[in-house]
């Protein structure tokens, strides 16, 4: 039996760096993505159907790529950012770039939730669209949006743990490691009840968050 | 205050035209309450919604208060809109913010300072009886409170001009007249001109100084409610009331039947009484309806006269004389 303790929490906090990190930018550059979506399409409020058109083909092919092959096409990006391809900090640039189609989906969702009737009221008291979205789309939207975060990053945690093929390390590393390639279960028992602690911890925050933001 | 001159709005639907407004001319003379009376389809909430440029007019002019809003540019067409609050059938309130946030939202929008917004969110829901409702959500507010809120959103910046698309048709009749009475009396307390757009003839009746009727995108007829209510033959008078023919049984086979139309001071004197004391005739009322409308009493009498024809003929007369215009319904 080896020395579980440090190694466990080794990779739990390489998981919860690498989680944490993906998590934050993606939502820096989901937001935008979300909101650009709903705003350029027909009848939005900055209508550029060329530039809606390509967004959405773009989304849709992060979207439609597995992680595993994601992870080795973004390659170079990685290098261009992160200076090399291999590790930790290497993993969260394919962990975003999977991760932001699917935050631009849930946002662009969660504003359609949003009645027009509100949009166009805001826009008959002399709103600017920048108002509009931030103070109707976005303010509005707040319950669905903190449902859709946590909805990320438990597919963000889902994705981390194949980060191990690019020595990104972390829970799910572990558990492949030492429970697939040396069948010692415990590990990877020990690793999947951490995991699913998390995914919970997460899923009771947001619902909890979004239930403090909803007045319906 | 408000003058449209040509709207013609043309929506295009996969390829098909549909004319919404074609060639509508109107004037809202400052201060009035001016009613849009229509059916659903006849394109009046196009017709407000271009008044707002939230929908572009496909040509036309729309004209508030001296400027031409169809020029304004954007920023311009930002500053003229905060002096436009608009109401909804809806109501469209802001979920997310509480009362006061909401009545709050155009002041923040026009940049004012928190101190004086918070001065005249209190000030606006005094002014519509929601001043214990300030932290409330929409929410946990009933039709008419929410309606209020909706009111004193509008309100808020200090407009001149308060649109309100079918604002009382999610209400209750109750509800209903407590609304119209509050715009009412923001019409008077504040100045306002208000146009209000409904398919109610209750609204039109309750608080509209003057009116136009709406069919298929062109304005049919247009004018002071009561003067159209007193002119015979009027689009107005005929949408006012049933036929007399579905409301009223014959009980003198041989009576002359007659409508009478009282508006306004003629309304107020003993008339009836007075014809049958002066001619040799008797009168019998079969139908009637007196009400209030826009401050003024007005009535629609159906009478039958008997006696001999040339005492009929010279009651006729006088009742004509006192502008009650009566219109004789022919046997049949
Ligand atoms: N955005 C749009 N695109 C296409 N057609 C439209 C649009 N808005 C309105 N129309 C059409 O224009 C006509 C007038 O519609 P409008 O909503 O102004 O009627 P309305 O008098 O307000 O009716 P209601 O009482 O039902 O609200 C209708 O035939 C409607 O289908
Ligand atoms: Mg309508």
């Amino acid at each position: 039996m080896v020395n579980l303790g440090p190694m466990m929490a080794k990779a739990t906090w390489e998981t919860l760096y690498m989680v944490g990190a993906a998590a934050f930018f993606t939502l820096l550059l989901g937001l935008p993505l979300g909101v650009l979506l709903v705003i350029t399409a027909r009848g939005g409020l900055w209508e550029k159907p060329g530039l809606n058109r390509v967004l959405g083909v773009l989304v849709n092919i992060g979207r439609s790529t597995p992680f595993v092959i994601l992870m080795v096409a973004v390659t170079p990006l990685t290098r261009a950012i992160v200076g090399s391809s291999i590790g930790t900090t290497a993993a969260i640039v394919p962990l975003v770039v999977a991760a932001v189609p699917f935050m631009g989906r849930v946002v662009e969702q969660a504003l359609h939730e949003v009645s027009p009737g509100l949009v166009e009221a805001a826009l008959a008291m002399g709103s600017t669209n920048w108002q509009v979205v931030t103070k109707v789309l976005l303010a509005e939207a707040r319950p669905s949006l903190v449902r859709g975060t946590a909805l990320m990053l438990v597919n963000v945690v889902g994705y981390s743990a194949m980060a191990g093929a690019i020595g990104g390390g972390g829970l799910g590393d572990v558990a492949v490691k030492w429970g697939y390639a040396r069948y010692e279960m415990d590990v990877m028992y020990v690793s999947l009840v951490i995991l699913v602690v998390m995914v919970q911890v997460m899923q009771w925050i947001g619902d909890s968050l979004a239930n403090r933001f909803t007045h319906k | 205050m408000i003058e449209l001159k040509g709207l013609t709005k043309i929506f295009k639907q996969n390829g098909q035209e549909i004319v919404a407004l074609s060639d509508v001319s109107l004037h809202v003379p400052r201060g009035q309450i001016f009613g849009i009376l229509g059916q659903s389809g006849a394109g009046k909430s196009t017709l407000i919604r271009c008044v707002n440029l939230l929908e572009r007019p496909t040509a036309g002019e729309v004209w508030v208060d001296g400027r031409e809003i169809t020029r304004l540019s954007p920023r311009e067409l930002r500053a003229a809109r905060q002096e436009m609050g608009m109401i909804f059938q809806q109501f469209n309130l802001f979920d997310a913010r509480t009362v006061f946030g909401n009545v709050a939202y155009p002041l923040e929008v026009a940049g004012w300072p928190r101190q004086r917004i918070w001065e005249r969110v209190e000030e606006l829901l005094a002014l519509v009886g929601l001043s214990d409702k300030a932290d409330a959500y929409p929410a946990q507010l009933s039709g008419g409170q929410k309606q209020r809120v909706g009111i004193a959103r509008a309100l808020a910046p200090g407009p001149k001009v308060l649109l309100s698309d079918e604002a009382t048709s999610a209400l209750d009749p109750d509800t209903t007249r407590s609304v119209l009475a509050l715009l009412r009396e923001i019409n008077q307390r504040l100045g306002l001109t208000i146009l209000l757009i409904t398919h109610q003839m209750e609204v039109v009746k309750q608080v509209c100084d003057s009116v136009a009727i709406l069919e298929g995108g062109t304005v049919v007829e247009q004018g002071g409610v009561l003067e159209l209510i007193g002119r015979p033959g009027s689009r107005l008078r005929e949408l006012f009331y049933e036929p007399v023919g579905d409301v009223a049984v014959r009980i003198h086979p041989e009576g002359v039947r007659v409508v009478l139309f009282f508006v306004g001071a003629s309304a107020d004197q003993p008339l009836i009484s007075a014809m049958v004391r002066r001619f040799q005739v008797d009168a019998n009322i079969v139908h009637g309806a007196v009400e209030r409308i826009a401050g003024a009493t007005v009535g629609r009498l159906l009478v039958e006269l008997t006696g001999r024809p040339e005492d009929i003929q010279a009651a006729l007369r006088f009742l004509e004389e006192q502008g009650v215009s009566p219109e004789v319904i022919p046997h049949g």
